[in-house]
């Protein structure tokens, strides 16, 4: 087998992720462009693993996913965090202010 | 799939087997159209499931290459548990959070087309000129004894540490985890039985069931107040929402039942 699909696919792969992370504001957004990174770059560790006759890359892109999993479970706590203090995830808002009073809203009066 | 695998592996030589091949032609485009659509849909739902897509074809990916497990470990805990938790923030967050379009850095979505196509070409170009001669020597030596026992023996020997501080660094991440999404509230914010058992029996609350509309009354009408014992409209009886629909004030106000000399009056 050629390796050479899978390393060009995983280089497209980590392409669209860099483009993801740089472009998207919604947080969970920018976490799942990360995680695609990730993904490309597992391709490549078992793509590798394929072209040496031992199980290294296997064993590592094990490691990566099970980083991966705590990685993704601690930023989403963050991103949960981050909703609670400022009611949005936009990242471009991570630096202001926080709206105190602004994210409850008052229950709509029914006028008869 | 492990038969197809080490089908493919059996014919690893120059030529691509032409099931892997195939296989790899449909899927590739399907991954990779997937991850473009997840950096371009403006619903972030969209999004998340367009990595599931991604994920799971890159799951078929490692069973292809001889990797039953790992591609078994992709799809569980990429497309099973991690996408899921990925939906589940979604969700909670609110699925009607959608990107806006305007730039704020001028020029920043053209640097990042750049960046990514650039990033992504110089990638492949500079793997296929290294690797394009390389041929896959094939796992079957070390998947001699199945693909699980040569990782776990890789594991649980070269490994070990790093496999222990693995599990370290999973606990701590779950107990951060927790420590980040659990919301304390302060002693004096969460009532306690006690106090809301007072607060029920305070003067001025009624701490008795309501009475139903109509009781007493000759007309069951859901406006019609209930008549307390001494003889007086009780408003409590009566829905806030009746009056609030789009009814006019002498319709909406409740209506006396007869032999009642205080008509309309409510306390």
């Amino acid at each position: 087998m050629h390796p050479v699909i899978p390393y060009v696919l995983a280089a497209m792969l980590f392409g669209a992720g860099v483009y993801g992370v740089v472009v998207r504001r919604n947080a969970v957004l920018v976490l799942m462009a990360v995680e695609l990174m990730l993904g490309a770059v597992n391709l490549v560790l078992v793509t590798a693993d394929a072209t040496m006759r031992l199980h290294t890359g296997q064993t590592l892109a094990l490691f990566v996913i099970v980083v991966a999993a705590a990685e993704v479970g601690l930023g989403l706590a963050i991103v949960l965090q981050l909703y609670r203090l400022r009611r949005s995830i936009v990242t471009d808002d991570v630096g202001a202010e926080p709206a105190s009073a602004e994210g409850e809203e008052e229950p709509v009066k029914v006028v008869a | 799939m492990s038969l197809l695998a080490q089908g493919a592996l059996l014919a690893a030589d120059n030529t691509v087997p032409t099931g892997e091949a195939v296989t790899f032609w449909i899927l590739a485009p399907i991954a990779l159209g997937g991850a473009i659509g997840m950096v371009l849909a403006r619903n972030a739902v969209h999004s998340a499931l367009l990595l599931v897509c991604t994920m799971l074809s890159l799951g078929v990916f490692y069973v292809l290459q001889a990797g039953p497990f790992i591609g078994m470990v992709q799809i569980i805990v990429y497309t099973g548990a991690i996408m899921m938790l990925f939906l589940f923030v979604i969700m909670l967050v609110g699925r009607h959070t959608r990107d806006s379009l305007i730039e704020v850095l001028r020029g920043q979505r053209l640097a990042a087309v750049i960046l990514g196509v650039g990033f992504a070409m110089l990638l492949g170009t500079g793997l296929a000129r290294g690797v394009g001669s390389v041929t896959a020597k094939g796992l079957d030596e070390a998947n001699a004894n199945g693909n699980v026992e040569g990782i776990a023996k890789l594991l649980f020997t070269k490994y070990i540490f790093a496999f222990e501080v693995t599990s370290a660094l999973l606990i701590t991440a779950a107990i951060g985890a927790m420590l980040l999404a659990h919301i304390e509230k302060k002693p004096g914010e969460k009532l306690d039985q006690k106090v809301l058992s007072r607060n029920r029996f305070t003067k001025g609350n009624y701490p008795g069931p309501k009475s139903g509309p109509g009781v007493f009354a000759t007309s069951d009408s859901v406006a019609t107040p209930a008549i307390l014992p001494d003889g007086t409209f009780t408003e409590r009886s009566v829905s806030k929402v009746v009056p609030a629909r789009e009814l006019t004030l002498t319709e909406a106000r409740p209506k006396a039942t007869n032999g009642n000399k205080q008509d309309g009056e409510i306390r």
